[in-house]
């Protein structure tokens, strides 16, 4: 029996507890076709795909694979149907080599006849496009190149639809473009590709059609050719939303940072930053852009003193006219001169918030050493711990609820919220909408700009390049440690971005 | 010369208990369990062999060598298998913190040792009276003709068949983590779990088989020290700390199986070195038995120095895993 459908999901739900993550949710995707999916963080996506791929089981509904109904109780069952999945946090294990990355886990020979396999992985590469070396271990590869080792595991198996989750969030735009390419080669093959996104301009490029979900709930599909950036927002979040970031020009800006050749290595004296140089002023926002690891972690520690210099000096010039040279001073010294650095790791918790403790004790550690009694004053936390549920719209039971019960968002919410409290002269912020949703996202843009409208120095190390591009003044650069361009962000495009990403020097353009 | 040779022979003597340990907590480990308990699961593979020989021996009409040997040998594989089985439960099912488990299951191990040795030389007929010779002389028989080959003979061929079974135990099961499936599964299993269930390996099973085949595999060494090493007899606490050089000997061998080999040997070379070495005095003994542990730490150093990713311990030991935990 021909069908038309590769894989059709009918009146599908998971609970998890009390949360619905998915409500009788209906999919399908034809043969040979590239079908989004679209939704906010925590609108139930991954864990939808997660039931596909076997990880999750649905508490009722059915699943059709080309129109029969199945039951995929195990990652196995779902590789015997066909299908796999590539995950947004990569399932592969640092210390084998790509080809046993590829290989484990399934059934064959017991001795393993590693030429002949890695033969095969070449021949895959080969037919769709891919660039990857068999035999190289995992841990000293590129993230892209990682994906693609995910992706061909999942072609190995012989799947004829491949679940993308998030491909692109680390991915440089010309890696973005090549790995579309790939896909577009595997659609042609006849293969069903299922790509999970928020990103609507890459589903507006590559996609045939459009499924979205909004809190669980099965919004539509479209297809992608009837679309706008405009009315898929309008589906994921269920209102209209300006989409537009109110960018006002500098006004009076003033020499706050000025860094001359900072040198850093890391523990394994690899050097992580190499002769850094740039400034920032006050009432801009400067962006960092880069791949993961380039360096943005290391720079933003070392101006807010947590990173060892090697060589080079940090400059500080205070609204009050005084300088001081931040490369000799302890991280707590540098704290009590109000440049403030909130970093959002993946895990959303660990730097800078104690997932155990309270929302008021949270906001205590930033303050708890300006008392000078034995006992700690809980009033003032409580106050602010107040205020920041109040303005930024925290969802919490209440101030007492420990941090970690909290959703990622709102984790967040909490963690900016308290290092903008102490109305900083200098607020570096990483990552700071990493997993928000869109409303979410826009309250942190807009917290950002108000900061810089007061006439703090704003450095901001994102993701997105959109929203870079649209938020930041100006935008510096980094490859591997090295600042391969600082631009200015109302005449820099995407592209260029991309090319200084992948370690290109723009020549000499150093906007004021 | 004599002397050396002598050291030789007893430095590979020493080690062999520890090398069935060390090959046991290597392939628990690799599974991401780890196993403290092995210093206690082995001293019950030893005194189940023993308990096993002892009544065999005491009840059969004419007690014959070889049978005693496959009594025992069964008795210290089941009993020690259980051990395993038990932290299996306790850790993979029950999701109990591997640490503690292991370590009451070491000072349970080592109590069942000592009470049933307590129990069985009272039968036997008072302390030291114990002794099962027949099956023991099963255990001790060395191959005949090659031992009586001067020097080569007592260093390489001189040893009863678990010594020979160790190294094989060992060389086999380095083959079987590099080179199959399986293998590659488990280390997988080990490193992470999580990226393994995804790609459908039953990681509790695989955490189950080698946690209790690595138990069934370390009590051997428990029964090696009872049957070849001592002759068939029993001391409380006997058995001393072997167990835990067997759990430093793991990080020495940086987790092969391969490395275990020699570093047994080492091991058991610097665990006598202090009856070798002239004009120590009891206290200085003490600084000697501590080698073994200063070489784990000087191992450790220069392996976290030169940070190789290959030479670190399995990416997910010691932590248990649970499939919705999100």
């Amino acid at each position: 029996m021909n069908n038309e459908y590769a894989i059709e999901l009918k009146n599908v739900t998971k609970r998890f507890g009390e949360i619905i993550a998915n409500d009788n949710v209906n999919l399908n995707v034809k043969k040979g076709e590239i079908l989004s999916i679209l939704g906010e963080n925590g609108s139930g996506k991954t864990t939808l795909m997660n039931m596909l791929s076997g990880i999750y089981f649905p508490d009722s509904g059915q699943i059709y694979v080309d129109g029969r109904e199945v039951t995929i109780r195990s990652p196995k069952d779902s590789f015997n149907l066909g299908s796999g999945m590539s995950h947004q946090h990569f399932k592969l294990i640092n210390v084998l080599t790509a080809a046993e990355n590829i290989i484990w886990g399934l059934p064959g020979a017991e001795r393993i006849k590693m030429n002949q396999i890695v033969g095969e992985v070449n021949a895959l590469c080969d037919r769709y496009g891919f660039d990857l070396n068999p035999t190289q271990k995992i841990y000293d590869r590129s993230v892209s190149q990682k994906q693609t080792v995910e992706i061909i595991k999942v072609l190995y198996r012989g799947a004829d639809v491949l679940i993308l989750d998030e491909p692109t969030a680390v991915l440089t735009p010309q890696e973005t473009q090549k790995l579309f390419n790939v896909l577009r080669n595997m659609r042609k093959a006849g293969k069903s590709i299922i790509i999970i996104t928020h990103k609507l301009n890459e589903v507006l490029e590559l996609s045939d059609r459009v499924s979205v979900l909004r809190k669980g709930q099965y919004i539509g599909t479209v297809p992608t050719r009837e679309a706008t950036v405009e009315s898929l927002t309008e589906m994921m979040v269920g209102e209209k939303i300006n989409l537009a970031i109110d960018r006002s020009e500098p006004g009076k800006p003033e020499l706050r940072l000025d860094v001359r050749n900072l040198t850093c290595k890391n523990r394994e004296g690899i050097s992580v930053l190499k002769k850094v140089s740039f400034t920032a002023f006050s009432g801009e926002i400067l962006g960092i852009a880069g791949i993961a690891g380039s360096g943005q972690k290391e720079l933003l520690e070392a101006v807010a003193g947590l990173e060892d210099i090697e060589s080079g000096e940090i400059l500080y010039h205070a609204p009050d006219g005084s300088i001081e040279k931040l490369s000799e001073m302890a991280a707590a010294e540098i704290r009590d001169l109000k440049i403030s650095l909130a970093f959002v790791p993946e895990d959303r918790l660990g730097m800078g918030l104690v997932g155990s403790m309270d929302l008021t004790d949270n906001m205590m550690l930033r303050s708890y050493t300006e008392g000078k009694h034995f006992f700690t004053n809980r009033k003032k936390p409580k106050a602010l711990a107040e205020r920041v549920v109040d303005k930024l719209a925290v969802s919490t039971p209440s101030v007492e609820t420990p941090v970690s019960k909290l959703s990622g968002g709102n984790v967040q919410k909490v963690l900016l919220g308290r290092e903008i409290a102490s109305s900083p002269t200098v607020l570096m912020v990483a990552y700071p909408v990493r997993g928000l949703d869109i409303n979410s996202s826009y309250t942190i843009y807009k917290l950002l700009n108000a900061q810089k409208e007061k006439g703090a120095s704003v450095l901001c190390v994102g993701e997105d390049l959109d929203v870079l591009l649209e938020l930041c003044d100006r935008i510096l650069v980094l490859s591997g440690g090295i600042v391969t361009g600082i631009v200015d962000a109302r005449t820099s495009t995407k592209e260029e971005l991309g090319l200084m990403m992948t370690g290109s020097k723009v020549g000499g353009q150093k906007h004021a | 010369m004599e002397l050396l040779l002598t050291f030789l022979q007893k430095a590979i003597g020493q080690g062999i208990s520890i090398l069935f340990g060390a090959s046991g907590e290597i392939i628990t480990e690799k599974s991401g369990n780890l196993n403290l308990g092995i210093p206690g699961i082995m001293y019950m593979g030893g005194i189940s062999g023993l308990m096993a020989a002892f009544f065999y021996e005491k009840y059969a009409e004419v007690p014959h060598p070889f049978m005693g040997l496959l009594i025992s040998f069964a008795a210290t594989l089941i009993v020690s298998a259980l051990g395993g089985l038990l932290f299996s439960l306790l850790t993979v099912t029950l999701h109990a913190n591997q640490n503690v488990v292991g370590l009451a299951l070491t000072t349970f191990g080592v109590g069942f040792g000592n009470f049933f040795g307590g129990s069985i030389s009272k039968l036997a007929g008072g302390v030291g009276q114990i002794s099962v010779a027949t099956t023991a002389s099963a255990y001790r028989t060395s191959i005949p003709g090659l031992s009586e080959i001067p020097v080569i003979g007592p260093l390489f061929f001189s040893y009863g068949f678990l010594t020979y079974l160790s190294i094989i135990v060992a060389l086999s099961m380095g083959y079987f983590l590099a080179n199959t499936r399986k293998g590659l599964n488990l280390r997988s299993v080990g490193e992470d779990p999580a990226t393994a269930d995804a790609a459908g390996i039953n990681v509790s099973r695989y955490k189950y088989l080698a946690t209790t085949v690595g138990a069934a595999i370390a009590g051997l060494g428990g029964l090696y020290f009872v049957m070849e090493y001592l002759g068939g007899t029993w001391t409380n606490n006997g058995f001393g700390d072997r167990g835990w050089l067997a759990i430093a000997l793991v990080i020495l061998a940086l987790w092969k199986p391969i490395n275990a080999i020699w570093g047994s040997f080492l091991f058991g070379g610097l665990f006598i070195l202090y009856i070798y070495t002239p004009g120590l005095t009891r206290a200085t003994q003490e600084l000697f038995k501590m080698l073994p542990y200063v070489v784990t730490i000087i191992v450790l150093v220069v392996t976290s120095v030169r940070h190789k990713q290959e030479n670190q311990p399995p990416g997910h030991l010691g932590q248990s895993y649970f499939r919705e935990d999100r």
